[in-house]
């Protein structure tokens, strides 16, 4: 009997256990003899210059080693692109201890290394600095008027700017029958992932360290660190294996990794730098965003016209962008269209991707405005959706890869009771409470990058996997394990894969919903690979009967290889790597995405939500009691792992719409709740009934698993979807987010 | 390193003496908002004396008039889940469970309670002015984002509010806080025990600097038929009030003998209006005289530029609040709205 595949099985985290025990080892977990420990000195002003920093008194005290600071630092690289790592956007990345230049609040401008980390922190406290302060600007709505047009780069890449217009939009939106325009926003948010940053750097020797790093690519901080030290690639070695969530704040290599490394190759010793929760504060965060849209419609409530436009923040030293305006015609085929996306330099640190980037701050726009353009047209927002319905991409005039999109709103809307909805707003009630739904579309692009792979069948006949790939929680090992264990017919527990390693082979960053995709894909290369060469090698053993045989002339299941048309004729994958001098039998692949053939499609996972809200009017008190998401992303390595993504993303939705802000003081230039306290994430009392729906969806041209990734779709749909449901209990459409109980008064 | 020395006074007695013996030395209970004062580098102590191991019995006491003597020792969840307060005062049992989280109260002590300093954001930010923090730097809350901050009670030194839930509870309760010092005991009127701003901001109580919070006695009044404590917040759980209401009424057929009103996260101290309470006497129990007693506990609130929101929706708490203590079986548990 051969195996049921392991692709598809809800297998539950192979490494759960060492996870809730405490025994997975974190960046900060790893206890070397003579570790020393590392803090940070963050600037208390928000542009200027250093013009003294004196650190007698800290030195004196006995167990500082040393203090770093611009004026006591190692000679650096000295190129921009020497600091560039993999997600750097167009500009200059920024260069921790460079000068005496203070560009934001909270810049790092100094490390104190000492015996202890509460002794490090105590001696940063008695490190005096003075600045000369000069003017800044950090209100994003102050400075509108100066918003641009963001400089292209590598980044654009997997981040196109805004699709051409098309038609003509101010003609067909002013003869439109039906109008809507709006105004969105949303503020600085910040990803505050549980684990805080950290990096030990081990010093082995001349010019070689091991580093234990938060990161979400093992490679992008290897690549980084030589750079900047000028070290060999081989003699940096960044490893990674546990990540307590990342959520894109680990794609670029944070600025604890490069203290960690210049104090421990300056002091020849191991150190620890870790930051602390309002150290948090003080490096990337999702940008905050105004944005306009314009959408006209005819009678039959065909969208004829679209403009979205979005103003977003960046820093004075990179171009940061997001895709924040290309989703709507992907989705809605209007004949006419304008989409423009400008930026706005203040004196903040660089934006950074935070979950679903752009997508989730786009689509909460374009599904609120589909809403309201319901209501005009007296159509259900559902109902205008269907009218909607895009069978290819018109923004790109290609088809999908394939779109299920259809399925999701019928099966979400079964599984919700949609058709209980009474279209009037406020005409639903429980007890004193509003209730109302809301429903919105979820669209999220499935990219493949290049990657590597190594595959080894061991002299027990066992599978074992490598990628330098991250695990940043998402269950990453254990869909590769299922992944490889179909590639040789064994079951998972005779797979091992190795990751979270600089060493193994590459990998990019982890982001974007595309690591299943590539990594699963360089694994299903290097699985077919070994298969190959297996069978090569079993040609060679005894009588020969496997000889020239090719791959489907055979059947690889309980670990042996059998000839399909007389499956009683095999041999062990034991006896074949025998026949291998005993040598465990090894491939590397590189696996590269057909972009030839992928550029013919557009290729994006979709989902709708559909959400209940009750609200209490009076006091302004909102629950979202029910919501229900269907998604289409191809197919679902594990519907475990990849149910609790959905569900991630969900409850991240709901922190989005009514919890979560970081607050700007402009007067100061600064963040004012920079701890978890204050900075509001949903709490289990939030959270009410979620469920996750998976529809079929077959793709056999995205990529050899048929999977698009499951990391940001179940966010996109929420905020919208949310604020929609507001609107249909209360009438009143707020289009910031979050939206406060004060907002409802 | 910010070295400190701990030491864990085995009485009241002991505490204070070490207290009075040392230089800048400050008691600790459950350390829930002291150690993180100590971390932000707000608070600085040479000596912590452990106040959670004094002999004295943490038990809830009967008394003679009737009332309870709580244990300031003791901890907030101990209090709230204790039978005694769920049955005769579940106001105060209510109010404590709105607060925090499981975690913080299992550890919190009821004097730390009344004791926790502002969450105002500038006052634990040392690189912003704030009167609080340093008397004289200025207070830039008032211009800067104060949604959270204080509409009564207000003064130009200082608008912040006290953050207490247990305390909205135990003010209209009219709890007595019992203190002993050097120069012996004493027992302060819960009105009595919170400071408004003024211009001395950095003082937010009346407790003296070696004086020690023994036990809080609380009236034979308990008003267990008819009581309610809502919570207004940003989340609905481990999220401090932007307005909350402590309601405790008693009642003859539908109308008033006696009625309580507290207000949580409008000001300095726990909030209330005598002259409200006074003309809810002997009126009937319904929105309108509610409403009435609002606009007279909220006389003279003045909101600032992100928090003007506060003021209408404090009055809309202490209706609802107060319709809710008709009939307590309407109220959510963890202090949500409900009816
Ligand atoms: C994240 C978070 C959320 C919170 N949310 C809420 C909330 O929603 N509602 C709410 O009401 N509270 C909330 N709290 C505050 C919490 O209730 C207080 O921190 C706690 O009650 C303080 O008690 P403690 O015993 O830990 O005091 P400690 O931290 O030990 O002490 C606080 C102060 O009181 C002094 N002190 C303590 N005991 C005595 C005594 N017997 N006599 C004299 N002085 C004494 C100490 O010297 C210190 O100055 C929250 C706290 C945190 C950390
Ligand atoms: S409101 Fe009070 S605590 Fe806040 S900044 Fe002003 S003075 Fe300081």
């Amino acid at each position: 009997m051969s195996l049921l595949p392991s692709v598809g099985q809800p297998v539950s985290r192979l490494e759960g256990q060492l996870k809730v025990t405490g025994r997975a080892q974190y960046a900060a977990d790893y206890s070397i003899p003579g570790l020393v420990y590392g803090y940070v000195i963050n600037s208390t002003v928000t542009k200027g210059k250093i013009q003294r920093i004196d650190t007698t008194k800290a030195m004196s005290l006995p167990g500082v080693i040393q203090i770093f600071s611009h004026v006591k630092r190692p000679s650096l690289a000295w190129f921009n692109l020497q600091y560039a790592d993999m997600d750097a956007p167009p500009g200059s990345p920024f260069r921790p201890l460079q000068d005496n230049k203070i560009i934001y609040n909270g810049q790092p401008i100094g490390l104190v290394v000492a015996e202890t980390f509460e002794l490090a922190r105590y001696a940063a406290t008695l490190v005096e600095v003075e600045y000369e302060q000069e003017a800044f600007d950090t209100d994003l709505n102050a400075n509108l008027s100066n918003a641009r047009t963001p400089k292209i780069g590598m980044a654009t890449m997997l981040k196109p700017p805004p699709p051409r217009p098309k038609g003509n939009f101010e003609k067909a939106f002013s003869e439109s029958l039906v109008q809507v325009s709006a105004e969105y926003y949303h503020g600085t948010e910040h990803h505050n992932p549980l684990e805080l940053f950290a990096t030990t750097t081990v010093y082995e020797g001349a010019g070689k360290v091991t580093i234990y790093d938060k990161t979400q690519g093992t490679v992008n901080s290897q690549l980084y660190v030589a750079n900047i030290f000028g070290l060999k690639y081989k003699n940096v070695r960044v490893i990674a294996p546990y990540v307590g969530g990342a959520f894109g704040s680990g794609l670029r290599p944070q600025y604890q990794l490069f203290l960690s490394v210049m104090a421990a190759l300056e002091l020849k010793r191991p150190v620890l730098v870790t930051l602390d929760r309002s150290q948090m504060f003080t490096f990337g965060h999702r940008p905050p965003t105004i944005q306009r849209t314009r959408f006209g419609a005819d009678a039959n409530g065909r969208v004829t016209a679209m403009n979205h436009a979005a103003i977003g923040e960046t820093s004075r030293f990179e171009d940061y962008t997001e895709v924040v305006v290309n989703w709507s015609h992907m989705l809605y085929p209007a004949d006419n269209t304008l989409m423009q996306y400008k930026l706005v330099e203040l004196d903040v640190f660089s934006p950074l991707d935070m979950r679903a980037p752009g997508g989730v701050t786009g689509m909460h726009a374009i599904e609120s405005t589909m809403d309201e353009l319901s209501y005009q047209l007296k159509i259900d927002p559902l109902q205008l959706r269907l009218i909607n319905y895009a069978e290819k991409d018109e923004s790109l005039n290609r088809p999908y890869s394939s779109k299920e999109l259809r399925a999701c709103y019928v099966q979400g809307a079964a599984r919700f009771g949609w058709e209980h909805r009474n279209p009037e707003p406020r005409s639903m009630r429980r007890g004193n409470k509003l209730v109302g739904y809301g429903m919105a579309t979820g669209i999220w692009e499935a990219n493949t990058l290049p990657a590597r792979a190594e595959a080894i069948m061991t002299t027990d006949g066992k599978l074992h996997v490598n990628s330098a790939v991250t695990d940043i929680g998402t269950g990453t090992l254990t869909v590769m394990a299922q992944i490889a264990a179909d590639e040789l017919g064994l079951p998972i527990q005779d797979v091992t894969f190795s990751y979270g390693d600089s060493k193994k082979p590459f990998a990019p960053v982890q982001g974007g919903s595309f690591t299943v995709s590539t990594v699963g894909s360089a694994i299903k290369t290097a699985g077919k690979a070994l298969r190959k060469k297996l069978l090569r090698i079993a040609g060679k053993v005894g009588d020969g009967v496997f000889k020239k045989l090719e791959l489907d002339d055979v059947l690889f299941e309980n670990g042996r290889i059998a000839l399909k048309n007389d499956p009683l004729t095999s041999i062990s994958f034991v006896d074949i790597v025998a026949a291998n001098d005993g040598n465990p039998v090894k491939v590397i692949k590189f696996s590269v995405p057909n972009v030839l053939k992928l550029k013919k499609y557009s290729r994006a996972a979709h989902s709708a939500a559909f959400v209940e809200v009750e609200v209490d009017e009076e006091l302004g008190v909102i629950n979202v009691t029910r919501a229900v998401t269907a998604v289409a992303a191809g197919t679902i390595i594990n519907p475990k792992t990849a149910r609790s993504q959905i569900l991630g993303g969900m409850v991240w939705g709901i922190s989005k719409a009514l919890r979560e802000e970081t607050i700007s003081d402009h007067h100061f230039g600064k963040y004012m709740n920079q701890n978890l306290g204050e900075y509001h994430i949903p709490v289990h009392a939030d959270i009410h009934d979620l469920d996750v729906i998976f529809v079929e969806e077959k793709d056999d041209i995205v990529n050899a698993l048929g999977a698009k990734g499951v990391g940001e779709i179940g966010l996109i749909g929420m905020p919208p979807a949310i604020s929609n449901a507001i609107c249909h209990a209360t009438g009143k459409r707020i289009n910031h987010l979050p939206i406060h109980f004060d907002n409802l008064l | 390193m910010n070295n400190f020395s701990y030491i864990k006074a085995a009485s009241v007695q002991a505490a204070i003496d070490q207290s009075t013996a040392g230089f800048n030395v400050k008691y600790i209970a459950g350390g829930t908002n002291l150690i993180d004062l100590m971390k932000y580098n707000l608070t600085r102590a040479d000596t912590l004396v452990d106040v959670n191991r004094v002999q004295e019995n943490k038990d809830i006491i009967e008394m003679e008039n009737g009332g309870l003597r709580l244990s300031a020792f003791a901890t907030n969840a101990q209090t709230a889940y204790n039978p005694l307060i769920e049955r005769r005062y579940p106001l105060l049992s209510r109010a404590i469970l709105a607060g925090a989280s499981a975690q913080i109260r299992n550890m919190a002590t009821n004097g730390g309670n009344l004791l926790q300093r502002t969450r105002c954001y500038y006052f634990y930010d040392a690189n912003v002015p704030c009167n609080k923090r340093e008397p004289g730097s200025g207070c830039a809350a008032i211009a800067g984002y104060n949604r959270i901050m204080a509409i009564l009670g207000t003064s130009e030194s200082c608008i912040a509010v006290f953050p207490s839930d247990m305390c909205i509870a135990l003010a209209a309760l009219e709890a007595i806080v019992n203190v002993e010092g050097p120069e012996g005991s004493r027992s302060i009127p819960f009105a009595d025990f919170h400071r408004l701003p003024g211009d001395t901001p950095h003082l937010d109580n009346n407790i003296g600097q070696d004086e020690i919070i023994t036990s809080i006695d609380l009236p034979a009044k308990g008003f267990s038929k008819n009581y309610s404590y809502l919570k207004l917040r940003d989340r609905n759980s481990y999220a401090f009030a932007l307005v909350s209401v402590a309601s405790g009424l008693d009642l003859d057929g539908d109308v008033i003998r006696e009625a309580r009103i507290a207000l949580g996260g409008v000001a300095h101290k726990p909030w209330r209006v005598e002259e409200a309470e006074d003309f809810l006497r002997g009126k009937p129990a319904n929105q309108s005289n509610f409403r009435q007693a609002a606009e007279m506990i909220l006389k003279g609130a003045t909101g600032y530029r992100h928090n003007e929101f506060k003021i209408e929706l404090a009055k809309r708490a202490i209706v609802r609040n107060c319709m809710m203590a008709l009939n307590p079986a309407t109220q959510l548990p963890g202090a949500q709205p409900s009816v």
